[in-house]
């Protein structure tokens, strides 16, 4: 009951605010939404502890039926078990705090904010909704649920063009990824003749041996689905390839990226991930695969947030190398400590968002960090939540990054395979890389010299507490967050905790094998992190002339990574300047002279028959009778030679 | 001997009869009074045919069965429809006379008996019945020359198709020694026993009928005579009588030749398709709404044919859901065009519709339903009378029709959505003088059938199944 009122009061909020919005005014709507959003955040923790605490048994409740063709069935259903609860839990309580914060943040904005509350609880709806998802049609719907509010709130300024730009970007990249995953689901239908979790995940077994072929080559009917599936997750989670989209993203007002692109929507992939355990656990190539992603773009992403200027484009990135992280989990077999650092990352990365926020509104939406520095005095609230923010992300014990990034690191290592050992080098270079970037943030914010102009200064201020108690809320997550879970999601009994919501296979030990891991492998990731908060402090701090000199002297690598690998450009060239080109043959050729042609040819042929024909009808009546007459000669002539 | 089988004819006809003795003996005009007791005629003839029993009269040349039963009801229907509407229209024209709705009576009566008929002797006598009366109903507004013409035309040509049609049942007779439907049905069980002689009785039986239904390529009357005779006669041709003769030609081809549907499908199919491309080509050019009309039942009868040719009994319930449709469509449609009087002066120019929408809005989106139903647009009816149509043609295997249907649909839809276009955006005409409100209660009650048949149309088809169940067995 909890747990369906956690999932609905979101949409009830979102409905209220998107269609009564004009009528019972701004402060009523914004109202509706936020009481929806507490309400939920009410239930949907407590949901979780009724699970984790309580220890009620795992359920689904089923709200009615959705599709009935032929054998093609889907349900209306919620599923009750500890992931989504925990998931629930989570989305709920991190949304209701952005909610909270929006107040403040869009408070200056002079449209009217029932569009942004509204589509921010849609946006929350759909998220619970591809959580609680009972089966793979649920769960689409509430990925392209996502992806939709994603593509309102990314373009909500809708009369800045490179916002219009950033959404539709984002839309299409996920599109494109939307496809695999679409015929990962179709053929999930066609081999299992179900997309039910019930009756999927028991069946995988049997299926383990079956064969799917196309072109004349056979591959494994599991091991297809898997890599369907991964790539659809790669397009929501901004895996390498995909990524293009999540830098743009951050057009949209900051609440919407500490939402969608920090805490909720690009987890969904690795969600997707755990919640499909029991399939890609018999997928040990696709697995591998997710690895190799998930690790190469963690230390991908990483060398681009050293580079970038932007604040929140630098925390974007920084989001791209989390996720990858949590996929290279996924990946050796750790879907726990994967979703353990989804849990904590949406604490302190939802925190790093909103005090970005928080800095670009002190400083009139000033988002060039080397147009700030020395703010730590102006608005020390915001100074504070944001080290705490960075130091969880680095992973210092004993704060939430610490505990779930460890994990991941230690998987990689305990997997013992070769993909396995790549992912260990790529995440251990990664925690190097977010160490200094965190603190080069840090640093060329809140320390050092002020290069911000006089004017700026001046109006500098902090945040009112409508926007204040949300990060402190959140810091207290970044703090505790790894502490508190730590035992439940990936301690000793951990079996018990999950209940069979996460499937590991038969030959899986890797989550035992973390605690046996080498005392090294464990104190590596502290040690380089504090290492790159060294480099940084030397580089930003001690010598501040040192960057640039680097940037001269290394030109060509600088520049490469400062364009994010020109990978905007390699897409524009591949496939954005040949699809315009097509689409112009396409519209004057195809569309205006075919197309259109063709009908116009069609209706003059018509027309000019019916003149032809009329011409018949004279009024005579001999010419009536001796028409008669012929067609039943040539009826009888017809009917005499058929037969 | 079983009389009481045709009570509903026999009364229908004695009510005639006092209505004429009536109007004749009253001095002054009794028009109306006339028209009254017409229409309680039908409705008490309707009653009767609903409630009436099921079985064979005179010595098995007579049935009443849910097929007669259900056409039968339509007929009355569709002239108790196209006998309102002629009551304010005939006196505005000044052609209003007693006679007419006893002539539209009688007419009836012969169509009821057609829709009974057992027998190929019965099946003549209501058919000459109905004819006789709509000779004279063609050439009513006797002063006009195109009324005379349209009434001569069709006389002309409707002995020509009659006399075929007694060739071909003379040849039929000739041929088996028997006139009776079942009995030739029982003769033909084997289809190979069917000589020569029989084959050519069937067509010229097959043609005879066809012409009252005016399917290509003998159709050239209808547009001449829809044309030229008075409006309400229009009416009346283009609904009542159109059922009749498809009834006709279902029961005879249905029953008595029901075995060999092998043999005539193909000239059925080829009737319907000829009849589907005039009826959308034809009509493109005309001006005139009439004609356009009369070209627009040509390709109607040519869809419900497709019920027809596919010779089974869900293709017949395809075709009497669509007879059903198309009477109220059609009623409608002229009830519309009924309306379009300047001081007094009937208009029958597609451009006398020009910006309607603004003169005159409510008549506007009625007809807008209605040419929305006849292009078969859903949800109105139409688009379902096509549905059932189709379908029976697609399970049939008849796919060509199918397809010729759908493009001869995409055609029509062309010069229906025009009126539409010239209704709502050319610049407004001179405003049609104020509806009677006969004609405002006909548009109505029909325009509401036909845009809301979808949420109804259960015991239609319902009652359909019944009476095609008779058929084809």
């Amino acid at each position: 009951m909890l747990f369906s009122i956690a999932v609905f009061a979101p949409l009830a909020g979102a409905l209220v605010s998107g269609l009564l919005g004009k009528s019972i005014g701004d402060k009523a709507a914004m109202g509706a939404s936020i009481l929806g959003m507490v309400i939920a955040a009410i239930c949907g923790p407590l949901a979780f502890f009724q699970m984790s605490v309580g220890g009620a048994d795992p359920s689904v409740i089923d709200l009615g039926t959705w599709i009935e063709s032929g054998r093609f069935h889907v349900q209306w259903a919620l599923r009750y078990d500890t992931l989504s609860a925990a998931m629930v839990g989570m989305v709920s309580f991190v949304a209701m705090l952005i909610h909270v914060y929006s107040v403040g943040y869009m408070g200056h904005d002079a449209r009217p904010r029932y569009r942004f509350f509204a589509y921010l609880s849609l946006f929350t709806f759909a998220m619970l909704m591809l959580v609680t998802a009972d089966n793979l049609a649920q769960l689409f719907f509430g990925w392209e649920g996502v992806g939709l509010c994603s593509y309102l709130l990314i373009g909500y300024w809708y009369d800045r063009p490179s916002a219009c730009a950033a959404a539709i970007k984002a839309f299409v990249v996920n599109r494109v990824a939307d496809l695999p995953f679409a015929v990962g689901l179709a053929l999930i239908f066609f081999k299992f003749g179900s997309i039910e979790f019930a009756v999927i995940f028991p069946a995988v077994a049997q299926h383990g041996a079956d064969t799917y072929a196309l072109f004349g080559t056979t591959y494994s009917a599991i091991e297809t689905i898997g890599f369907l599936l991964f790539i659809g997750a790669m397009g929501k989670s901004a895996q390498l390839g995909f990524h293009v989209w999540l830098p743009d993203a951050m057009e949209g007002p900051t609440p919407v990226s500490a939402l969608i692109h920090a805490a909720t929507m690009v987890t969904a992939g690795v969600f997707l991930m755990a919640r499909m355990s029991p399939l890609m656990e018999y997928a040990p190539y696709a697995l591998g695969f997710v690895t190799f992603v998930g690790a190469s773009t963690a230390l991908f992403a990483a060398t681009i947030g050293c580079c970038q200027n932007d604040i929140k484009r630098v925390i974007a990135y920084s989001t791209c190398s989390q996720l990858g992280y949590m996929f290279a989990a996924a990946g050796v077999g750790a879907y726990q400590a994967s979703v353990f650092h989804l849990i904590t990352h949406a604490f302190f990365k939802a925190l790093l968002f909103l005090s970005a926020g928080s800095v670009i509104h002190a400083m009139s939406d000033e988002q060039d960090m080397r147009k700030m520095g020395g703010l730590a005095k102006i608005i020390p609230v915001t100074c504070t939540v944001m080290w705490i923010g960075n130091l969880a992300l680095a992973g210092i014990p004993p704060l939430a990054g610490s505990y779930s990034k460890d994990a991941i690191i230690s998987a990689t290592y305990a997997s013992g395979t070769a993909v396995g050992m790549y992912a260990f080098i790529c995440t251990l270079l990664a925690a190097f890389l977010t160490a200094f970037y965190s603190w080069r943030l840090l640093f060329m914010t809140f320390h050092g010299k002020s290069r911000a102009d006089h004017h700026t200064l001046e109006h500098a201020h902090e945040s009112p507490w409508v926007m204040l108690a949300p990060l402190v809320a959140l810091a207290f997550g970044a703090v505790f967050a790894g502490w508190a879970l730590n035992a439940w999601f990936i301690g000793a009994d951990w079996h018990h905790f999950w209940n069979g919501a996460i499937f590991n296979g038969p030959h899986n030990e890797v989550i035992e094998n973390l605690e046996h891991v080498p005392s090294w492998v464990e104190g590596a990731p502290l040690i380089l992190g504090l290492l790159g908060i060294a480099l940084a402090y030397l580089m930003y701090i001690r010598n501040p002339l040192l960057p640039v000199r680097l940037a001269q002297q290394f030109g060509g690598i600088y520049r490469f990574v400062l364009n994010k690998w020109y990978f905007d450009e390699l897409y524009d060239a591949i496939f954005v300047q040949p699809l315009i080109r097509l689409a112009r043959v396409l519209w004057q050729v195809g569309d205006a002279t075919i197309i259109d042609g063709v009908p116009n040819g069609l209706a003059e042929l018509t027309s000019d028959g019916s003149r032809q024909l009329v011409k018949f009808q004279t009024g005579s009546l001999a010419v009536y009778a001796f028409v008669m007459l012929i067609g039943v000669v040539v009826l009888v002539g017809i009917f005499m030679l058929s037969r | 001997m079983n009389w009481t089988l045709a009570l509903p004819e026999i009364v229908l006809a004695c009510i005639g009869m006092a209505t004429l003795i009536f109007g004749v003996l009253r001095k002054q005009d009794s028009t109306l009074l006339c028209t009254m007791f017409t229409i309680g005629g039908f409705v008490i003839a309707g009653f009767l045919v609903y409630t009436g029993n099921y079985g064979f009269g005179f010595h098995g040349q007579f049935v009443a069965d849910p097929f007669s039963a259900f056409n039968q009801v339509l007929i009355l229907s569709g002239a108790a429809l196209s006998t309102i509407l002629a009551l304010d229209w005939n006196r505005t024209q000044g052609i209003a006379r007693f006679e007419f709705p006893v002539l539209m009576l009688f007419s009836t009566v012969g169509m009821m008996i057609m829709a009974s008929a057992s027998n190929l002797m019965t099946l003549y006598l209501g058919l000459e019945l109905q004819s006789l009366a709509l000779y004279v109903l063609a050439s009513f507004a006797r002063d006009d020359l195109r009324s005379s013409e349209a009434g001569l035309k069709y006389f002309v040509l409707s002995g020509l198709a009659s006399g075929l049609l007694l060739y071909g049942m003379s040849l039929v007779y000739g041929f088996s020694g028997t006139m009776d439907l079942a009995s030739l049905h029982e003769l033909l069980v084997q289809p190979t026993s069917a000589s020569p002689g029989l084959v050519v009785g069937i067509v010229f039986v097959l043609v005879g009928l066809a012409f009252k239904v005016s399917a290509v390529p003998f159709h050239m009357w209808t547009p001449d005579v829809y044309e030229g005779a008075p409006t309400p006669v229009t009416v009346f041709f283009a609904t009542a009588p159109k059922v009749a003769a498809m009834a006709l030609l279902l029961r005879v081809m249905g029953t008595s030749f029901a075995s060999l549907v092998g043999a005539w499908q193909l000239l059925v199919i080829i009737v319907s398709i000829c009849s589907m491309l005039l009826g959308a080509v034809a009509a493109i050019g005309q001006t005139n709404i009439k004609r356009l009309m009369a070209y627009s039942s040509i390709g109607h009868m040519g869809y419900a044919l497709i019920g027809l040719a596919v010779g089974t009994s869900s293709g017949v319930r395809g075709v009497l859901i669509y007879m059903v449709i198309y009477v109220f469509m059609t009623a409608g449609t002229f009830g519309c065009i009924l309306a379009m009087q300047r001081k007094g002066k009937a208009v029958e120019k597609i451009s006398d519709l020009a910006g309607l929408a603004s003169n005159d809005p409510m008549l506007a989106m009625v007809l807008t339903v209605f040419m929305f139903s006849l292009a078969g647009i859903p949800p109105m009816s139409g688009f379902f009378a096509k549905l059932y149509i189709f379908l029976a043609a697609v399970q049939g295997g008849l796919w060509t029709l199918a397809v010729v249907g759908v493009l001869t649909s995409v055609i029509g839809a062309f010069y229906y959505i025009r009126i539409i276009k010239v209704m709502y955006f050319d610049a407004p005409a001179e405003r049609f003088d104020a509806r009677p409100a006969s004609l405002s209660f006909v548009v109505a009650a029909t325009g509401l059938f036909t845009g809301f048949f979808f949420l109804f149309p259960a015991p239609f088809v319902s009652a359909a199944q019944a009476a095609a169940a008779v058929l084809f067995r």
